[in-house]
């Protein structure tokens, strides 16, 4: 009886393993089933590197919003980056223990507040106050960043602090015994040690940003167009499927589905690196 | 012990499946968004009326409509446009009210009657500023829907020679374009009539209000018709359906609650 129920388990708990690999390779194989052809049917210069998106009229050029995509994301980093780690370093050496285990969780409680929200406070509030100040129509660019460069921090701060609090302690004694200030230890012993993992928590950073959506098409107005400055609205490749998926049928589904292609070999080359850094830090010990 | 759960498991599963297995008459409505609540309302009242029928209703979007009616993934398929596409040929076409799209700005903004020329320039870019149509010097925010939307594709059908400018903003559904006119003063953007409230203006085109009589006796410019598409021989039950919408307590529905009536 026991035998038997063990087994059982056994095989289901395989089934269920299995389930996320087969649907991770389901999706795979499906958007690149639905988006591969397209691309070479219509050329891959011209898909990529075209600034015409009209699909009525049946072109379908990519170039703003891979452009407008990469300035958004470099913009949350900039932003999100510098604090995220200033933060994790704060927290781990310069504030007492306990203070980080009540700031910590709370700033990972960041991550569980829905895009959706983070979108219509960006719209409320930040897109008026860009459009007051700064000019422009609001819904722009640099809403766009500053929203994902808030959305990203507990995944650079957590992974940060984790990293930081992973470099050994002798280290820092070392440091400080040969008359080093905490500051002078943490630039030049801490930083550098925890490096590996501060660039893996960016890089994963990265990932979510270029994929975030929902916030994304609040905020940025969706205009197909390379922007001129950080005040002028954009349209990233996320939000490109998510605003057309609705209407599109034929030549511009396969369109949209493409769109996934290219988003899906981006997000597996930074997810690759991130775990190619994490594997170059455990070789090193 | 961990047995029976598995039997508890297996026998709570039967039962849901039989469940579904139970056909009763059941339709499905899909497409326009903008038609969405107005079919919901009817489905639900429909169904108060006829305990035994189950009405689904989906969005999905103009485009959607029309596939799904011609896959048969929905037995009804809803569309907003002005002109159905050829591949809606096949399908038999009802048209069961009419949608008013509204010009709208924001109510900070002077300026109360534009021009189709002007709204055809201003949705070009080539007049960038409200000055040039008569307003105070601001510069003009256009706000439009994604391409292939119903709203969208009517609007430009009726005005005509629309090339959106590059700067335009996007906004996925009426709500949005109304949240974003209202927030921006020098914005302008187009939705569904039914979807006027205080916090937008709508400005009159060519001299007319887009009010209900004016749209009734077709003096307003912009109004396009909601299609019901079935297959060319609807079911019973689904010839049913759209005879209610077109009742005169379903098109008392659909005015009640901010469209405009098929006749």
């Amino acid at each position: 009886m026991p035998v038997t129920s063990e087994k059982i388990m056994q095989r289901l708990l395989l089934a269920v393993a299995f389930s996320a690999l087969s649907a991770l390779l389901l999706i795979a194989v499906f958007i690149i089933s639905q988006g591969l052809p397209f691309i070479f049917r219509y050329g891959f210069r011209e898909f990529l590197f075209s600034s015409q998106w009209n699909p009525q009229a049946g072109k379908f050029g990519i170039f703003p919003m891979v452009v407008s995509t990469l300035w958004v994301t470099l913009g949350a980093m900039a932003i999100g980056a510098p604090l995220g780690v200033a933060g994790a370093v704060f927290l781990t050496e310069f504030v007492p223990r306990t203070v980080m285990r009540i700031i910590k969780p709370s700033i990972e409680l960041l991550a569980g507040i829905p895009s959706v929200v983070y979108g219509f406070i960006g719209v409320m509030v930040l897109a008026p106050l860009i459009r007051d100040h700064l000019g422009g129509p609001g819904l722009s660019l640099l809403a766009g960043s500053i929203i994902l460069g808030i959305m990203i921090l507990p995944t650079i701060i957590s992974i940060s602090i984790d990293s930081i609090m992973a470099v050994p302690k002798s280290y820092r004694e070392g440091s400080l015994a040969l008359g080093a200030t905490v500051w002078q230890t943490v630039r030049m012993v801490t930083l550098p040690a925890a490096r590996s993992g501060i660039a893996a928590s960016i890089i994963l950073a990265m990932g979510r940003a270029v994929g975030e959506t929902m916030a994304v098409i609040m905020v940025t107005g969706n205009s197909v167009k390379i922007p001129g400055s950080a005040l002028e609205p954009v349209r990233t490749l996320t939000a490109n499927i998510a605003l057309e998926m609705g209407y599109a049928t034929g030549m511009h589904r396969q369109a949209l589905f493409a769109t996934g292609v290219v988003l899906f070999v981006v997000i597996m080359i930074l997810n690759f690196s991130a775990s190619y850094v994490m594997r170059q830090r455990k070789a090193r010990r | 012990m961990k047995k029976k759960a598995l039997y508890l498991l297996f026998s709570v599963a039967l039962v849901f499946s039989a469940g579904c297995g139970k056909n009763k008459q059941s339709i499905t409505l899909a497409g326009s968004t903008a038609f969405q609540p107005f079919a919901e309302k009817l489905a639900e009242q429909y169904m108060t009326s006829n305990p035994g029928a189950t009405i689904t209703v989906q969005g999905g979007g103009s485009a959607v409509g029309i596939q799904s009616a011609l896959s048969g993934a929905a037995q009804i398929g809803m569309a907003d446009l002005v002109n159905l596409p050829p591949e809606a040929k096949d399908l038999s076409a009802t048209v069961v009210a009419r949608d008013g799209i509204a010009v709208v700005i924001n109510p900070a903004n002077k300026v109360n009657n534009l021009t189709t020329g002007q709204i055809r320039d201003i949705f070009n870019g080539k007049i960038k500023n409200w000055k040039e149509a008569g307003g105070a010097d601001k510069t003009i925010t256009v706000v439009s829907r994604e391409a292939g939307s119903g709203t969208r594709t009517s609007f430009e059908e009726i005005i005509t020679g629309i090339e959106l400018v590059g700067e335009a903003l996007i906004q996925e559904s009426n709500g949005t374009i109304r949240e974003t006119v209202a927030n921006d003063a020098g914005a302008i953007g187009y939705l569904s009539h039914g979807l006027l409230n205080e916090k937008i203006k709508a400005v009159q085109i060519d001299g007319q209000d887009c009010t209900t009589e004016c749209i009734m006796t077709q003096k307003y410019l912009l109004v396009r018709p909601i299609f019901l598409l079935t297959k060319a021989q609807p079911g019973a039950e689904v010839q049913r359906m759209i005879d209610y919408i077109l009742s005169p307590e379903g098109q008392q529905t659909i005015q009640q609650n901010g469209l405009i009536t098929a006749k």
